[in-house]
């Protein structure tokens, strides 16, 4: 019979058992790894952030905000009829690390992006039961007053990029001016929305003369969810 | 350590053989229920495995997916309320108000949606709020029928939808068209019209006829073609002190509204027209 005494006097035998037990670990978390290439769904209009939404998406990180909101919409019908479609492995693909959270306090916010105008979601954030009386969320109005430090903006997406994030030269080498075109309503975003299609333009935080946190932080929120053109898009495409 | 197995004369249970300063430990069995228990739930684990798509790329023997459910669920959701969706798809609006049944399919609908949607800037029940005007009453800044407000849900206003509502006041004051005593003698002017006082004529009627009445009107009814505010009235979108006018006159702040169209599909859309135009103020 085997026992486990008989184990415990064998170290040979332990030794190898401990070997086989722990590389069954190992390998079921090891092994999906290598198909992570046949998981993503194949979608257009995935691309990478701009270095504004960048920066606004290290804020979204630094306050906390995955916290309490999460950013997959699960593929439950009460979560489509609310939120819109499902989330896609690739909609996250260029995140490192992927906000898909755990806690919803505060509502999903996979689909937020161009539900709301800019200037609400300044007030929002500065003053939450300004324009929601239930709203338990706390007040981030700081943002609007501190300006936005980036100037190791282009080694941010030389960063991303070491993690697989395809950033281009040309990217990376106007990621500053990128940068403070995106928040700037004179300037010209030709370049900048051909680098980066669908990316919000213009003034978020209401303050045209300093480049806020809220900027950023505005110009991520409004291009969640919005890569992916989901109007044409059949399950059958979306097959892993 | 010498391994002696011994019956424990308390118990009658066996040692486990070792022996520490001359403590001695039982062999007490797991009960037999909570191993088998546990035996069932490592089988069922491997069925459970087989059945369902553990493995990334192979489907498992259910063939079941998450994703085919739930398109299957939203169309039998669909399918259980086709009679009225198809009915509000197909109706012009008008039509959908007159039949009892689609309205109040449609203002439960719209409700919902509004909500969802809407509620956070235009606050619960369409009341408004400063920079966010009021759907309940017959002040309208783009048109109050129900298909004038169905286009400005549609494409939204100030957007980059092709068929936007577009509409922008010139900033007289931070473009410096206008001096600072002349933006006073407006809004003094303005407020006149509000309150409809009578005796103010002078300075600022003759800049108001010159630099507003184009888009608000001449006696300051408005113009929704541009969606510039009726000022002949107590409703104000960013305030009604002399302070508030003075400020949207020197550098006027515009309010975006999202374009639905694309986001919402097109039955929601008439449905929270419907609602919307039932708020109060519909025209």
């Amino acid at each position: 019979m085997f026992s486990h005494s008989k184990i415990e006097q064998n170290v040979i035998l332990m030794l190898v058992l401990i070997l086989i037990t722990v590389s069954i670990g190992g390998l079921v978390e090891i092994v999906p790894l290598y198909t992570v290439e046949s998981t993503i769904e194949r979608v257009e209009g995935v691309r990478p952030y701009t270095p504004l939404e960048l920066r606004g998406r290290d804020i979204y990180i630094r306050e906390g905000c995955y916290l309490c909101h999460s950013q997959q919409v699960r593929p439950f019908r009460d979560e489509v009829e609310r939120y819109g479609h499902y989330s896609l492995a690739a909609e996250s693909m260029y995140d490192h690390p992927f906000q898909w959270g755990s806690k919803r306090t505060g509502p999903d916010l996979a689909r937020v992006g161009g539900k709301y105008s800019n200037e609400w979601h300044a007030a929002h954030m500065a003053d939450p039961r300004s324009v929601v009386p239930e709203s338990i969320m706390p007040a981030y109005g700081f943002m609007l007053d501190r300006p936005l430090e980036a100037a190791d903006i282009a080694e941010r997406l030389e960063t991303n990029r070491a993690v697989g994030v395809p950033y281009s030269d040309e990217m990376i080498e106007n990621a500053a001016a990128d940068l403070e075109a995106q928040a700037d309503p004179e300037a010209d975003t030709d370049d900048l929305l051909a680098r980066y299609p669908k990316a919000a333009v213009g003034d978020f935080d209401g303050n045209p003369a300093l480049l806020s946190e809220m900027d950023a932080m505005v110009a991520y929120l409004q291009i969640l969810g919005r890569m992916v053109d989901f109007t044409d898009l059949k399950p059958e495409d979306l097959r892993q | 350590m010498p391994t002696k197995i011994e019956k424990d004369s308390v118990t009658g249970t066996e040692t486990t053989g070792h022996e520490w300063d001359g403590i001695k430990e039982l062999n007490t069995p797991l009960p037999r229920w909570w191993l088998y228990v546990l035996y069932a739930t490592i089988i069922w684990s491997l069925v459970y495995y087989l059945l369902y798509p553990t493995i990334p790329g192979i489907a498992g023997l259910m063939g079941y997916s998450q994703r085919e459910e739930v398109v299957e669920r939203m169309a039998q959701a669909r399918a259980r309320q086709a009679g009225n969706l198809d009915g509000i798809a197909a109706s012009p609006l008008e039509a959908i108000k007159a039949d009892p049944d689609l309205l109040n399919f449609a203002l439960t609908g719209g409700r919902a949606a509004f909500a969802d949607n809407c509620a956070p800037c235009h606050a619960a029940g369409g009341a408004g709020r400063p920079g966010y005007p009021t759907l309940a009453d017959d002040s309208w800044l783009w048109g109050g029928t129900l298909d004038e407000i169905e286009t400005t849900l549609r494409h939204g206003v100030r957007t980059d939808d092709d068929d936007t509502r577009e509409g922008e006041m010139p900033a007289f004051g931070a473009d410096e068209l206008l001096e600072k005593e002349q933006i006073e003698a407006v809004a003094d002017y303005v407020l006149s019209l509000s309150t409809q006082a009578a005796g103010a004529a002078g300075e600022g009627l003759e800049l108001y006829a010159e630099n507003c009445a184009s888009c608000h009107g001449g006696a300051g009814q408005g113009g929704r073609e541009y969606g510039a505010p009726r000022l002949a009235d107590q409703i104000w979108l960013y305030g009604g002190e002399k302070a508030d006018i003075v400020a949207q006159i020197t550098k006027p702040r515009h309010g975006v509204m999202p374009a639905w169209a694309g986001r919402l599909d097109d039955t929601t859309i008439k449905m929270l027209a419907v609602y919307v135009h039932a708020l109060g103020g519909g025209e």
